[in-house]
């Protein structure tokens, strides 16, 4: 019963109440979480109309005029929008073509790492830019690359390898590479963790039957180890795809800076700056619907490749 | 974790790792040392801001402060103090995480648990119902204009209730549920007499500690770390939380300007002061970190499973 196998007899609305007199405790339980999901997110999607008007925050719904599609077709004019479409997708699309492999190589040198010990100890140091936020990051950065004072700039120069400061943080392509770095080695470690979990999984007779063919230690992870690893990679490597129209808003706006503004004026910040900061409430909601919209279309797509290649969906 | 696959190691059966078929190689070695530079790069940048912040003035001017302190003072830790309002916000952050973890767990407890349950009945629409906003969210302004029509807006609460139903963790602990608690405890439950409530309470829950203690942190540090909610939602200072408070310090002001009150007495240069404030604001972390790791590589781990 508590599995609920109802079984379909002809008294079909009494067994319904029976299931029900047994089971309300549950819809109770479940009332919970869906009453905060309607107040806290469902409420908000009334508010997308918004994209569809001329809002006016004094006038609010009723007041504000329709004007259909036309906030859109100004956004598809707005050159600022053009730069943080585009810079969102390239920063995005960089950061999944040098983000993805790291995490990978980074379990396979751990799977091959033989002193347990210091095995567990560098696995716990390699975890920890994880779980620090994006300011603390991005503090202890500046405190590295700023020119004159960061640590990085004052060795090199004693070091006699460059006579100014490399402007790491504060010009525009350097800013781009030190970003993309710093997301890199912030997420190496806790991403290798999913892929040192499938390697476990791994049946240690295949490796036994390699070392009788006398294949080597690169033979090894070659033959067996990525080949056994493969279902979890497409599957990663397809879940981030999907996830290249999002944005991490805490990420650029603490590595954001006037100088860098080029590049760092991304898809969150335009939202953010245009509605919350310029109150242009209308075509900052325009512009996140067009993300979420978007965003949902490639999880989707995602998911659909992801199914027909044989591997586990994400849905 | 600690268990690999790949050969039991020679290090477990006792004769010795330096010789032998699996005797250690050069190879090893350059693999610990690759591995070895990686973790140096989580620790030194740290080591050297919390040396920066217990130097002297005069050392960190003369850029003669590495990763060790010179002229060891206390005196920027001192000015925090006194100034009081990092201090105040810690106390308010950890209360406002206390309590997010606390709602979070009911709340995704109170979701986990009836979908995890084979027979019920309309189960993949609940489901689907509470995922749906994972994927497809309504965006910044219409959330910014529910939290002012909720008559959240510059209150402790708008911390603590929005985000506290996480899809996410919902799945982690629906997927541990259902793949560690045997359908036959329930059945045994039923027969004794047990419903829902008590089985929950009684068996559930009991059996769940290590998911529990492992989402609890996931909740925890989310909140800790989060600051951008605050940045829409929060103008009032005493309200604002630690991290929001640091990047407003060290970060928003673009040069070294950082403002500690009047009555602090400050006598640190800012470049001091603000490794003070960063350290001051990571060591929480820092501290606890070591003693919960092993909770998070559980929870991703079973994250990984369940995608």
């Amino acid at each position: 019963m508590a599995q609920g196998t109802v079984v379909n007899r002809p008294g079909r609305r009494k067994v319904l109440g029976v299931y029900f007199r047994n089971n309300w405790q549950l819809y109770l339980l479940l009332l919970i979480p869906v009453i905060f999901v309607i107040v806290f997110k469902y409420a908000a999607y009334p508010g997308l109309r918004m994209a569809f008007m001329n809002y006016k925050p004094a006038k609010g719904y009723a007041g504000s005029k329709w004007v259909g599609w036309e906030t859109f077709e100004k956004i598809f004019r707005d050159k600022d929008f053009h730069r943080a479409l585009k810079n969102s997708l390239a920063f995005n699309f960089l950061d999944l073509l040098v983000g993805f492999p790291v995490p990978i190589i980074l379990a396979l040198l751990l799977n091959e790492l033989r002193f347990p010990r210091y095995k567990k100890l560098t696995q716990t140091v390699l975890y920890l830019p994880h779980f620090l936020s994006w300011v603390i990051i991005a503090s202890v950065a500046l405190n590295l690359f700023k020119p004159e004072t960061g640590l990085v700039n004052i060795l090199m120069k004693k070091a006699g390898w460059i006579e100014e400061g490399i402007p790491f943080l504060t010009e525009k392509w350097h800013w781009a590479v030190t970003y993309l770095l710093i997301g890199v080695w912030q997420n190496m470690g806790w991403g290798s963790i999913i892929y040192l979990a499938a390697i476990t999984g791994i049946d240690a007779e295949l490796y036994e039957a390699a070392t009788i063919d006398g294949a080597g230690r690169l033979r090894k992870i070659w033959s067996v180890t990525l080949p056994c690893i493969r279902g979890t990679m497409v599957t990663l490597l397809i879940m981030n795809l999907g996830r290249v129209m999002g944005s991490n808003f805490e990420r650029l706006d603490a590595f954001g800076n006037v100088q860098v503004k080029d590049f760092q004026y991304q898809l969150a910040i335009y939202i953010y700056e245009k509605g919350l900061a310029g109150s242009n409430f209308s075509r900052a909601t325009a512009v996140g619907l067009f993300q979420s919209l978007t965003g949902l279309l490639l999880v989707l797509g995602s998911d659909w490749v992801s199914k027909r290649l044989g591997e586990d969906g994400l849905l | 974790m600690q268990n690999t696959t790949k050969a039991p190691s020679a290090a477990e059966k006792k004769p010795s790792i330096w010789t032998g078929v699996n005797r250690v190689r050069i190879s090893d070695f350059v693999i610990a040392f690759v591995i070895l530079i990686l973790s140096l790069t989580c620790i030194l940048p740290f080591l050297h801001v919390a040396a920066k912040s217990i130097s002297s003035n005069t050392a960190v001017m003369s850029k003669a402060v590495y990763l060790w302190p010179k002229d060891i003072t206390f005196e920027a830790y001192a000015s925090i103090f006194r100034d009081g309002q990092l201090v105040h916000s810690m106390f308010y952050t950890i209360g406002i995480t206390l309590a997010f973890t606390l709602v979070g767990m009911i709340v995704t407890i109170c979701a986990a648990y009836p979908l995890s349950i084979k027979g019920l009945k309309g189960r993949p629409f609940f489901a689907f119902f509470l995922m749906f906003t994972m994927y497809f969210s309504a965006g910044l302004i219409p959330e910014y204009l529910l939290m002012g029509d909720l008559k959240l807006l510059n209150t402790p609460w708008v911390l603590i209730l929005p985000l506290a139903f996480s899809p996410y963790n919902m799945l982690i602990m629906r997927s541990f549920l259902s793949s560690t608690i045997p359908d036959s405890l329930y059945e045994a439950a039923k027969l004794d007499g047990a419903d829902h409530f008590q089985i929950l309470t009684r068996i559930v829950l009991p059996l769940s500690k290590p998911i529990i203690a492992t989402l609890s942190l996931f909740y925890a540090v989310g909140r800790w770390n989060a600051y951008a909610d605050a940045k829409y939602y929060i103008t009032k200072k005493a309200l604002q939380p630690l991290q929001y408070l640091l990047s407003n310090m060290v970060l928003s002001s673009g040069t070294d300007a950082i403002s500690l009150s009047e009555n602090a007495a400050v006598v640190s240069t800012p470049e001091v002061l603000q490794a003070a404030t960063i350290m001051f604001a990571t060591l929480p972390i820092i501290m606890v970190y070591p003693f919960v790791q092993k909770y998070f590589v559980k929870g991703a781990m079973i994250g990984a499973v369940k995608g």
